[in-house]
């Protein structure tokens, strides 16, 4: 045996060396014998394995006995309790069911059934050089027959309608599922100058009055209930909700709002709720830091910088919905975002 | 004597000493260590004043003499009667350490000593009030409109059947499922440390107590049978991972092994 | 085949006799008995795990048949009031949401069924996964296997598809979300992205579209053709012989095992019944996905522990790796998120690359063309075996990763640090893994080569008349030297000069180059069998090896014989 660490190379090899006299490598000692089992030698062994294995069998037959007596006896009647009986019970009689059959036929194939090793040849998977030859001859044969091989513009012309026929499925099958095709829906949401801000699930309008310092509000527009319970309005409220927190305006360090326009009212801030990174809904508002956590992906914007992100794979700040109050004290959108909402997409800025 | 000796290199001796040494730690220090923390209480029927008295002994070094604040922490003017008893009451106060996560420790204040520091810090400005036991009845509440309100309003920081959950910077949510009715209006009400307010105008009493209603509901456990924590998929794929593949990996190596 | 052959053997009488002659008579089944009954298959617990796989999926089949029976996915709103909980009572919820709670709540044995089918989900992607581990770390993708191989990536993909897809039908807030960052994801891609988006959903998210269309997705398309490639791959199963770990008298030639009828079938069809049995089990005692606690699908709320089913945590972790900061940029007006397409179309890619075309650079850096049935052991591929657990170990960072949070709150640590922690360690982590387990291979392997040469210590200490102790060895039987000497160290490849013999240079030599490198990176580092000359030259240099047991411990050998010491 030798190691050679070799400092011209960076191998590092344990190599075998060869003598002359011996054979190169070892060879195969073959199956090795086969070990009686206490079930071939004894066959008062052999006789309790077979006990076993009907008494498995019958345990088998009285657990799905049991489901059946189970199923009818205990009945759902909506309570926690009852539900969690009744899938105990139906599962656990089923697992004995089956259990006992698998475990008996596992058992009996160990034990009982014959456990000489069988050798079984395999044969080269690639096909012998004559039916090769023959297939080979088949395929020539067949081309020969068509006369594809001549005809170039016969194969044109087929190549062209099969590869034309699958668009008159494919197409109207595309087409329809995506509806209108109107991406431009993901600009806008449905706040408009005036609407009030109403308490996300209740629908109650909010007054600025109602939030003190440290409070949150899960908000969404103020609609109709009917609207409400209509599935637009689920699919609008994906864009349109929006988190309300109340700040002390000395710790307000930035917000969205542009040159000369207020976006908030007396520390009162309102940013989308739906992250900017893939869209889950922003709501781990931490009071003491003003921290805004999305619970995906960890993202973490800071409510009172414009919500500007200070952690995590967001890349653009939840944008800020302008709000003001109106002559009633309620919390009123001045107008939409001023951006999408949500996650980016390609067309984002155009 | 003699036979005790005999058996000092039994190989359960070192056990035995152990369980002795402990035994005796333990009585001398339930015997000798204080008790709750205490300041002079004379038998007044002045609430408040005794609530000074406790507030000078053990929070005014960090809330400040007249409990308006300092540097270490804020100011406790108007957090009224339901602040000062949710963070006692769960031993939240006084802190430990100064920090954004006030840890639940046993409870340092006795009943009688929290209803009055309660109403000395009541007393400093007006508040959310100690909610009367009619205010928490969970049996008077709506379980299924509270499950609405706890979905928006909660289930993001405390998981949705209020098992906890994380927050930034080692912070965190804690889990609901021991919280006293009282204790849950209140945090509700008074937003205690990172928590958000929810006062009476955001979410109403009564929906309060709908939301009550529905942890209290939780606490039946699962219709499906083992709740394992209730923590979501992952503890989930961990339980298929550790019992399902290791039941039927073992049953494999089962199948595979010679039969003796 | 000849349908007289009844003829040959005389008339049917028994019943079962007289079956077996109809079908023959209709569809030649004798060729089909004759070949398959007594078919060989090799013995070891570790060829199971395809089969729980497999019998996952069939009780999926039949758990989701109960399923259909009773699940509605349509979201059109309604009020419900029925057999569910408290909590549910009078809520607005999609049809889909209330035929599920109806099926858990009012359905005898619907929760049971709905908790069967989905353990059995999550079982069928760990045992294709801890199965496609078997199949990596054995070799048993090389020739002629490679087609088998990259069909069974392919029912990978497709298994995560169908539990995808499937855990979405409830329409709850946890798998809403989920939906609502897959189109977050599809939303990033560059120009489609927004299209594609809108195709999905069929308009704007969520729509009213989308729980219908997975269902078609789950029940019909997915199953469609996971149940093909399970025929595929079940037919190139038999069709190649199943492989055999090495040991005496197994050969590429070969197959030692036990026949089909009735071993296997008694040890298959009773491996089944104890998978579904574990799986009932589990279905019974052990709550899973309990979705009126989540709350029909709305766009507002979400939980604390928002995370997928475990095999989609890889994903996961890498949306929440991803660092923010300048990641996305803007060409020309156009957005391009690449936090987002990095690590949720990237890096999987990256993976399921390195899945796809693994065996074939495998081939090409050892220049083996021959066919393999005997499975290495780990051990003897130690860069095989580093980088198999290199991409395990980065899998496993991003699964840790995408459960950051449950980390967090169990560990008392902060969310920031481990996310950064699992920044480093993606990188990190995989390097050091491979090299550990590539040191340890070798180690293995020399160790190996030690007990061949010098045999088994056996603990008996041996004093001979001139002070020397020695400790005895017993050398290895056949068996246990067979199977550590039976393997091939393979050599870096050789190529051909670069000129050739006029001294012109040859075209394909660049590429050439290129191989022989990655396979000296491969190969360089090997461990080569121990051969009878070493073995002869071992022994020769202590007789002592082979002192036969002595009847009682002590024992001194007056000696004269010269006993020469062993390094």
């Amino acid at each position: 045996m030798s190691e050679n660490q070799n400092p011209n190379t960076s191998q590092d090899v344990t190599t075998s060396t060869e003598t002359a006299g011996h054979p190169e490598r070892f060879s195969d000692p073959g199956v090795p014998e086969h070990r009686a089992r206490l079930t071939d030698t004894d066959p008062k062994a052999n006789k309790r394995s077979e006990r076993i294995i009907v008494l498995l069998f019958a345990l088998s037959c009285l657990g799905a006995i049991a489901s059946l007596v189970a199923y009818f006896t205990v009945r759902p009647d909506g309570t926690t309790d009852q539900t969690r009986l009744s899938t105990l019970l139906l599962g656990v009689t089923m697992a004995i069911s089956l259990l006992g059959i698998g475990i008996a036929a596992i058992h009996w194939a160990k034990a009982l059934m014959s456990d000489h090793e069988h050798v079984d040849e395999r044969h080269d998977l690639k096909s012998s050089p004559e039916v090769r030859e023959v297939a080979v001859k088949h395929l020539t044969d067949g081309v020969e027959d068509s006369g594809i091989g001549r005809r170039g513009v016969l194969k044109g012309a087929a190549v062209s309608a099969l590869a034309l026929f699958p668009l008159t499925f494919a197409v109207p099958l595309i087409s329809s599922v995506g509806g209108d095709w109107n991406i431009s829906k993901f600009r806008h949401t449905i706040w408009t100058s005036g609407k009030r801000l109403a308490y996300d699930p209740t629908g109650r309008p909010i007054k600025a009055a109602d939030l003190t310092v440290g409070s949150v509000a899960h908000v969404i527009p103020e609609e109709s209930e009917e609207y409400m319970a209509s599935h637009e309005w689920i699919t609008e409220k994906a864009k349109a909700v929006v988190l309300l927190v109340r700040l002390n305006p000395e710790d307000i360090r930035s917000d969205q709002s542009p040159e000369g326009e207020t976006w908030s009212y007396d520390g009162i801030v309102a940013y989308s709720k739906i992250c900017t990174h893939v869209g889950c809904p922003v709501a781990l508002y931490e009071q003491q830091t003003h921290h805004l956590l999305c619970p995906c992906h960890q993202s973490t914007f800071d409510m009172a910088d414009g919500a500007k992100v200070v952690f995590g794979p967001a890349n653009r700040p939840l944008p800020q919905l302008p709000i003001a109050v109106d002559d009633e004290g309620y919390l009123v959108a001045q107008d939409d975002f001023a951006e999408p909402v949500g996650p980016s997409y390609w067309e984002r800025l155009k | 004597m003699k036979a005790l000796a005999a058996r000092r290199h039994h190989r359960a001796a070192p056990v035995v000493l152990m369980l002795l040494a402990l035994l005796l730690t333990g009585g001398v220090y339930a015997v000798l260590a204080p008790s709750s923390a205490t300041a002079d209480t004379a038998s007044t029927a002045n609430d408040v004043e005794e609530g000074e008295r406790l507030f000078q002994a053990n929070c005014a070094t960090c809330h400040g003499p007249d409990a308006e604040g300092t540097s270490e922490a804020p100011s406790l003017v108007g957090v009224g009667a339901a602040a000062v008893d949710f963070q006692v009451s769960t031993g939240r106060m006084p802190m430990q350490a100064n920090g954004p996560q006030a840890l639940e420790k046993p409870r340092q204040m006795d009943e009688e000593q929290t209803a009055q520091l309660a109403a000395y810090v009541a007393s400093l400005g007006p508040g959310p009030e100690i909610p009367t036991d009619e205010m928490v009845d969970a049996e008077a509440g709506d379980a299924s409109n509270g499950a609405l309100i706890f979905r928006t309003n909660c289930a993001m920081c405390h998981n949705a059947v209020g098992a906890g959950g994380a927050l930034s910077e080692g912070k965190f949510a804690p889990a609901l499922y021991d919280v006293s009715e009282r204790n849950i209006y209140q945090a509700m009400a008074t937003g205690p440390q990172s928590m958000p307010v929810f006062n009476d105008a955001t979410i109403t009493p009564d929906e309060k107590r709908d939301v009550i209603a529905y942890l209290v509901e939780q606490r039946d456990g699962s219709a499906g049978g083992l709740s394992l924590g209730s923590l979501g998929p992952v503890s989930e794929g961990l339980w298929a991972w550790v019992v399902g593949l290791g039941l039927m990996i073992g049953a494999a190596v089962w199948i595979g092994a010679k039969s003796s | 085949m000849s349908t007289e052959t009844a003829s040959n053997t005389g008339a049917p009488t028994t019943p079962v006799g007289k079956a077996a002659d109809y079908l023959d008579q209709r569809t030649s089944i004798g060729v089909a008995v004759k070949e398959f009954a007594r078919k060989v298959f090799p013995d070891h617990w570790s060829f199971m795990l395809g089969e729980m796989a497999l019998f996952s999926f069939v009780v999926l089949l039949l758990s989701g048949v109960f399923l259909t029976m009773f699940f509605d996915p349509s979201m059109a709103l309604v009020e419900y009031h029925g057999a569910g909980p408290e909590t549910m009572q009078g809520q607005l919820m999609s049809t889909a949401f209330a035929s599920t709670l109806d099926l858990s709540f009012d359905v005898r044995g619907g929760l049971l069924m709905r908790q069967i089918h989905h353990w059995a989900a999550l079982v069928f992607m760990a045992s294709i996964v801890v199965h496609m581990m078997r199949v990596f770390f054995t070799g048993a993708f090389r020739k002629p296997r490679e087609i088998n191989w990259l069909v069974g990536t392919v029912l990978l993909i497709l298994g995560l598809l169908a539990g995808f897809s499937g855990y979405s039908l409830p329409d709850d807030v946890l798998s809403g979300n989920g939906l609502r960052i897959t189109d977050g994801v599809i939303k990033s891609i560059p120009v489609i992205g927004s299209y594609m988006s809108y195709m999905v959903f069929g308009g704007e998210f969520p729509g009213e579209h989308i729980i219908p269309r997975l269902f078609t997705i789950h029940i019909l398309l997915v199953p469609a053709l996971i149940l093909a490639l399970i025929g595929l791959h079940l037919f190139l199963m038999v069709l190649h012989k199943h492989t055999q770990y090495p040991g005496g008298g197994r050969t590429d030639k070969n197959v030692v095992g036990y026949p089909l009828f009735p071993v296997y079938v008694a040890k298959m069809g009773g491996n089944f019944f104890i998978v579904f049995g574990i799986l009932a089990l589990m279905g019974a005692t052990m709550s899973i996905n309990n979705v009126w606690n989540y709350g029909p699908y709305d766009p507002s709320p979400v939980g604390a522990g928002a995370q997928p089913d475990w095999y989609m945590l890889f994903l996961e972790g890498s949306l929440r790796l991803m660092p923010g900061a300048g990641t996305e940029w803007v060409i020309f007006g156009y957005t391009l998120s690449l936090n987002v397409l990095i690590p949720a179309v990237v890096i999987p890619g990256l993976l399921f690359t390195f899945l796809f075309a693994y065996p074939f650079i495998e081939a090409k850096v050892t220049g083996d063309k021959r066919e393999h049935h005997v499975l290495d052991r780990p051990r003897n591929v130690p860069v095989r075996t580093g980088l198999g657990v290199a991409f395990l170990t980065a899998f496993i960072i991003l699964a840790l990763a995408g459960s950051n949070d449950l980390i967090a709150t169990h560990f008392a640590m902060s969310l920031n640090q481990i996310t950064w922690a699992f920044r480093i360690l993606f990188f990190v982590g995989p390097v050091f893994a491979f090299w550990v387990t590539k040191r340890i291979c070798l180690s293995l392997q020399r160790k190996d080569r030690e007990l061949v040469l010098h045999g088994h210590e056996t603990g008996r200490i041996v004093r001979f008349a001139n002070g020397e102790y020695i400790e005895v060895h017993r050398p290895l039987d056949e068996q246990e030297r067979w199977l550590r000497v039976n393997y091939d160290a393979h050599r870096p490849l050789e190529i051909e000069p670069a000129t050739d013999a006029r001294g012109v240079k040859r075209r394909g030599y660049k590429s050439d180059k290129r191989w022989q490198k990655l396979s000296r990176f491969f190969y360089e580092d090997r461990v080569e069998p121990v051969t009878p000359a070493e073995l002869a030259a071992a022994h020769s240099h202590g007789e002592h090896d082979e002192i036969a047991p002595a009847a009682h411990t002590s024992e001194v050998t007056s000696g004269t014989d010269t006993v020469d010491r062993e390094r």
